[in-house]
């Protein structure tokens, strides 16, 4: 707050936040840098800090294996569930914000559904989906992760309904479009940096699940969560399938969170200012 | 037909709810009925019967020590990892606020750990933490001048700061993302009055700068509270609860109660009580929201 930064100040300030990106950053080299190590190099002692050559087997092993179809039940869950659970959430929200559609007890109601832990319904669920054959099927955990991510996705995207003024909607009807019309000509395109960053969240969510994933799943929609769980064993451990596994599942969100970073910083806040 | 549906405002309203009520209903409402209804009886996998036992299953709950020290345990945890978190996170904040070289770059890759999924989380520091090829062991060897082997996810005493580590250095970052933009908000103005004015540091924060972050810092805390509360995927892949049952979290129990054991109608009491337990204190702490508002 000083206003004349004197530049020793300055220099001092940075080595210290550089340490701390380090500190953060270390485990995340680590992880990537054994996936491309020889086996060699993985189980040395002491252990080597930079791997001499970027080496790809531990991947082409995971591709040969037939394990990265993991990866892609995990991206098709994900992928549809979020998309899913956008439409249906989004809905909701509009009708409980400018409708008040079921007073406050209605989104209170469906905020609660968030909170209850999943290992708590775990159980009821599987004897559910073992009656209507929907375990180690797509469409079990599509349907799940949709329910357990509309509650989110009603609960954010009523904040930013709320910020799109009435007016213009009013004015778009006396133009002589529908109610219809205005959902998708009007309030859509408002709440697009809304939409993104609750879908960025959304799919996180679904891509990070475990507890349901392993319950539900025994050989055919594995996804990556419960694979790279699944290599850890009692007499042996798989180090580079570990660590390259890891990184198949981690690369997808980098990629989402990098191009989406501008919509997250402000929706992570305003997510929680309007709480 | 479907146009004047849709035109109508009462329908055009219900209609949008529709689907998402139906969702929660099918996948939120049902197991919960089910749960409840469990709870009451006497199911196992191992044999048909499926008669009610009242209360029985409630009563086992209030003996059964194991259930209480996982709760214990997770509630230890909690109260342990929380306040690091959210004091790390606050210095973060404070220090990304000034001018510093490269300070988005820098803000971008330390909210990595963040985005990664408990499991991998788990798995990193498990790499991190052998005893062997790790680089942690290794860090420590250096700095004692001797061969340090430390035991971190199979040692009674060593498996909770392992796990601890790992959740602080995944969790630090969203702290510290949220005060960030809280504290990006503060008036500017208004410290540097108070400033002017001679105010000691403690009084600007608790008079200005704290109840400028309280809202964000709430939902923060509530938020973290009870994914902590529910831990579950970062102990699993670090240490599945061993060992014996030193790091048996209330999940973990819960988990090992209703798929290793089978003890469905028991643990669909364990169930209820959480559910039960988690409404209460959400409840009193909202309301304690609407209250300072």
């Amino acid at each position: 707050m000083n206003k004349r930064d004197s530049g020793l100040r300055l220099w001092l300030r940075f080595t210290i936040a550089l340490f701390v990106t380090v500190l953060f950053a270390f485990p995340v080299y680590w992880l990537v840098a054994i996936s491309f190590k020889s086996p060699e190099e993985v189980y040395a002692y002491p252990p080597v800090w930079f791997p001499q050559q970027f080496n790809f087997s531990s991947y082409l092993t995971l591709f040969r294996d037939g394990d990265v179809w993991a990866v892609w039940n995990s991206l098709v869950t994900a992928g549809i569930s979020t998309v899913l659970a956008m439409l249906v959430g989004t809905l909701a929200a509009y009708s409980i914000v400018r409708f008040r559609t079921g007073g406050d007890h209605l989104s209170i109601w469906i905020i609660s559904q968030r909170m209850i832990p999943p290992i708590c319904v775990a159980f009821p669920i599987f004897l559910l989906y073992v009656s209507w054959n929907l375990v180690d099927t797509y469409v079990g955990l599509i349907m799940l992760y949709t329910a357990f991510n509309i509650p989110y996705v009603t609960w954010m995207m009523r904040g930013y309904i709320q910020d799109i003024p009435i007016e213009l909607e009013q004015s778009a009807m006396i133009d002589g479009l529908t109610r219809w019309q205005v959902l998708r000509k009007v309030v859509m395109p408002m709440a697009r940096g809304g939409l993104f960053a609750t879908a960025v969240f959304t799919f996180i969510f679904a891509w990070n699940d475990f507890i349901f994933a392993l319950i539900l799943s025994k050989s055919e929609v594995v996804t990556y969560t419960v694979k790279v769980t699944g290599y850890f064993g009692s007499q042996s451990t798989f180090w580079s399938k570990i660590s390259a596994m890891s990184v198949l599942g981690v690369l997808p969100m980098f990629v989402v969170v990098a191009t989406m970073q501008k919509f997250i910083v402000r929706g992570v806040s305003m997510g929680a200012v309007k709480g | 037909m479907l146009k004047t549906l849709l035109d109508n405002d009462r329908t055009f309203r219900y209609l949008l709810v529709a689907p998402a009520v139906f969702f929660i209903l099918l996948i939120g409402l049902y197991p919960f009925i089910k749960l409840i209804i469990a709870s009451f009886q006497n199911i196992s996998l191992f044999d048909d019967i499926r008669s009610f036992q009242g209360l029985l299953n409630y009563e086992r709950l209030l003996f059964d020590d194991r259930l209480w020290h996982s709760i214990v345990r997770t509630l230890l945890f909690t109260a342990v990892a929380l306040p690091i978190e959210l004091v790390l996170g606050y210095l973060l904040a404070v220090l990304f606020l000034e001018k510093i070289p490269f300070k988005a770059a820098l803000i971008s890759i330390i909210l990595l750990p963040t985005i990664i999924s408990p499991i991998v989380a788990g798995a990193t520091w498990r790499l991190m933490l052998d005893q062997r090829f790790g680089p942690v062991n290794q860090i420590i060897s250096w700095l004692a001048g001797t061969d340090v082997k430390l035991l971190w996810t199979v040692s009674a005493s060593l498996v909770w700061p392992a796990i601890l580590i790992a959740e602080v250095w995944q969790w630090t970052p969203f702290m510290f993302l949220l005060l960030y933009a809280a504290l990006s908000n503060v008036d500017r103005e208004q410290l540097e009055a108070a400033q002017i004015d001679g105010a000691s540091w403690w009084m600007t924060f608790r008079r200005i700068v704290l109840p400028a972050i309280m809202p964000v810092m709430f939902i923060a805390v509530l938020i973290r509270a009870l994914d902590l509360f529910r831990v579950f995927d970062l102990v699993w892949t670090m240490t599945q609860g061993g060992p014996g049952t030193a790091t048996e979290t209330l999940s973990i129990y819960a988990y090992q109660m209703a798929f290793r054991e089978f003890e469905i109608s028991y643990s669909a009491a364990i169930a209820f009580l959480v559910i039960f337990l988690l409404t209460v204190v959400v409840v009193a702490a909202l309301r304690r929201v609407e209250v300072s508002r």
